[in-house]
């Protein structure tokens, strides 16, 4: 904007500067998206692909008798079985169990890398994100040797008697929730080690001069100050969290109910593309939701 | 000062690495007084201040606060609130809750807490904020949320780091004055840290010049103003002129000539500086059969109730000189004048 509030027209350079990122969503999100929501709207058909309506080859006439056959049947299959909304359930729970461990595990570390001293931060830095120079993948099995029965913990605590028989850990919802947590650990960590780092010092001071004894600076002025990394952390968590698969069918039992899971059975073992699709459209609304919700709350404080 | 002293400093020496920060400090500040801590940028007196409030700790050296040995005691159990240069308002937190913060860490009940907040807030004419956040309101604003938050909890003493630093020049001035007259009535001590020489002049009852690590002078302004202890205090504080010779019979010789002064117990042929203020210099026109040094007026400005020369000597060298306005004969650029100096007028230091 300049002077006088006459907007400014934009040179070619900039225009180009600011359509690549919408290009880029339209392309690699929402034309993908597109295809999603029109397959969930399709029925499953014994075929390849194996659904239908198929547009391809149809004339003008043909597409508007193949749009007309699109329909909500496979949201209905959403809402009638209850495999769907207990894997929803069952997502959103352990996604928020591991989010708040997370949170609990990664709040004194961040806090302990903030405090130190500054040359230090760095390596400390590089040291929290150290695993994820290996294959997501291997960091995931090597917890199924820790936690099968005659994985490493188990023959630990048996070999110093604290135990008689192996614990059941590994192929558990508790199982998943470790691999999360361990996972995630550091979308969690650099929020909010920016969040802490970044707050002025003096502010501190001062709550130790009014008065606030250590305990009380951190609850009062440490942690309120330190939210947004809270938020921000707990999203990067929860939200990949919600939807992954690749953790619960490793570590997860046969009974650990997650949506991706319940996704990846519908595309591949039963090839009912629809009701996969109306699930995962259906996931991105409810994962969309709380976020924007959490962008709307964040408007509103900048405009106070 | 009067009986045993709030605030007491005695040798105390900080060293961050190599560098010294103080150096065997020793001051004393009264109940009810209003103390200065002055000095340029990097002379210790922030480091003084946050040993005080408990930020630092001492190498060596002691500080009593109300007779009591602060050695070990954290920030918040000292009776002592800080003013932050940054005023250091919490973001999060609205006005009242940031006047309220030390309150709250007293345990005061609602109800105190609400009046002595409504309290405080009209003290320093703040009132119809309370429910913003600090971000919302002008620098003027935040300093008196920031002088209000540090006066809640009582303190015995206050301290003030660069209290009007942030603040543009004419509300500045201002609110020097409201400072003194809040200090007045609550019978608070502060101790203000400026490197405003101006500042400390009009707020405080005494002043400690500080330099390198050091303690130059303390003094009352006026004593302070008017014999500097060092040269660094005369050059520091105000305007000064300051003119290069040697002692010889009891007078004050350079190339400008010959002027009698109080010798300062320099001895005979000692190299010496004579500083003498502006508006301590007498100014006539050369004509007139009267003793002094003859110079040439280089330059006149009129600034209201004084006007400012600058002479160059026939014998070398400029001086300042500054008079009130139509007091004495006008004098233009170009024209000859003679200046005398009254043997009170100057201070004679040791040449460095």
């Amino acid at each position: 904007m300049q002077e006088g509030g006459k907007r400014r027209r934009l040179t070619r350079g900039e225009m180009l500067v600011i359509a690549a990122p919408y290009a880029w969503i339209a392309l690699f999100f929402l034309a993908p998206f597109a295809l999603i929501v029109k397959i969930s709207l399709s029925r499953p058909a014994q075929a390849r692909p194996p659904y239908e309506p198929v547009f391809d080859g149809a004339g003008l006439a043909g597409f508007f008798e193949k749009l007309s056959q699109l329909g909500l049947d496979a949201y209905r299959g959403l809402a009638e079985d209850s495999l769907y909304l207990d894997s929803y359930l069952s997502s959103l729970s352990i996604a928020g169990v591991a989010t708040l461990v997370c949170l609990l595990i990664a709040y004194p570390f961040a806090l302990a890398i903030a405090r130190a001293p500054r040359r230090l931060r760095p390596v400390l830095i590089g040291f929290a994100v150290a695993p994820f120079w290996t294959s997501f993948l291997i960091r995931v099995y090597a917890w199924i040797t820790l936690l099968k029965d005659e994985g490493i913990i188990n023959h630990a605590l048996m070999a110093l008697g604290l135990i008689d028989a192996p614990l059941p850990m590994f192929a558990t919802s508790g199982a998943v929730v470790v691999g999360i947590v361990y996972s995630y650990l550091p979308f969690m960590l650099l929020p909010l080690y920016a969040a802490i780092e970044g707050q002025d010092a003096s502010l501190r001071e001062a709550a130790a001069d009014l008065g606030a004894t250590p305990f009380q600076v951190f609850l009062h002025v440490t942690l309120p100050l330190s939210r947004r990394g809270i938020i921000a952390g707990a999203l990067l968590v929860f939200i990949p969290s919600v939807g992954e698969f690749v953790i619960p069918d490793l570590l997860g039992g046969s009974d650990t109910l997650m949506i991706g899971r319940t996704l990846w059975n519908d595309f591949f073992a039963n090839r009912d593309w629809p009701a996969a699709s109306a699930a995962a459209v259906a996931l991105l609304a409810l994962l969309l939701i709380p976020i924007l919700l959490y962008e709307r709350a964040q408007l509103r404080e900048g405009e106070r | 000062m009067t009986d045993a002293p709030l605030l007491s400093i005695k040798g105390a020496s900080k060293r961050f690495g190599a560098i010294a920060a103080l150096e065997d400090v020793s001051l004393e500040v009264g109940a009810g007084e209003f103390f200065a801590l002055l000095g340029p940028s990097g002379c210790g007196k922030t480091t003084l201040m946050r040993l005080v409030a408990g930020f630092e700790t001492l190498d060596a050296g002691r500080i009593e606060i109300g007779g009591a040995d602060m050695s070990g005691a954290p920030p918040h159990r000292r009776p002592v609130n800080l003013m932050f240069q940054s005023y250091a308002l919490f973001p999060h937190l609205s006005v009242f809750e940031n006047i309220a913060f030390g309150l709250r860490r007293q345990g005061k009940g609602r109800a105190e807490i609400a009046a002595r907040v409504a309290e405080l807030l009209q003290i320093v004419r703040l009132e119809g904020v309370e429910t913003r956040r600090p971000d919302l309101l002008s620098g003027g604003q935040r300093q008196r949320v920031a002088l209000a938050r540090a006066l809640a909890p009582g303190p015995r003493l206050l301290l003030l780091d660069e209290p009007l630093g942030a603040l543009d020049r004419q509300l500045r001035e201002e609110t020097q004055f409201q400072i003194k007259e809040i200090q007045r009535r609550l019978k608070t001590s502060f101790v203000v840290v400026t490197h405003d020489q101006d500042e400390a002049l009009v707020m405080a009852d005494r002043i400690a010049v500080m330099r390198a690590g050091r303690i130059e002078q303390i003094g009352a302004p006026t004593e302070v103003y008017e014999r500097p202890a060092t040269r660094f205090v005369a050059g520091f504080i105000g305007q000064m002129n300051f003119l290069e010779g040697h002692i010889e019979n009891g007078a004050f010789v350079g190339p400008f000539g010959r002027l009698p002064v109080e010798g300062g117990g320099l001895s005979q042929g000692a190299k010496a500086v004579l500083a003498v203020r502006p508006e301590r210099i007498a100014i006539a026109p050369a004509t007139q059969e009267n003793a002094g040094l003859d110079g040439v007026v280089e330059d006149v400005a009129f600034r209201g109730e004084t006007t400012h020369f600058r002479l160059r000597l026939s014998g070398g060298g400029t001086l300042r000189v500054s008079r009130g306005a139509n007091s004495g004969a006008p004098f233009c650029v170009g024209d000859a004048a003679r200046i005398s100096i009254a043997p009170e007028a100057g201070r004679i230091f040791a040449s460095e």
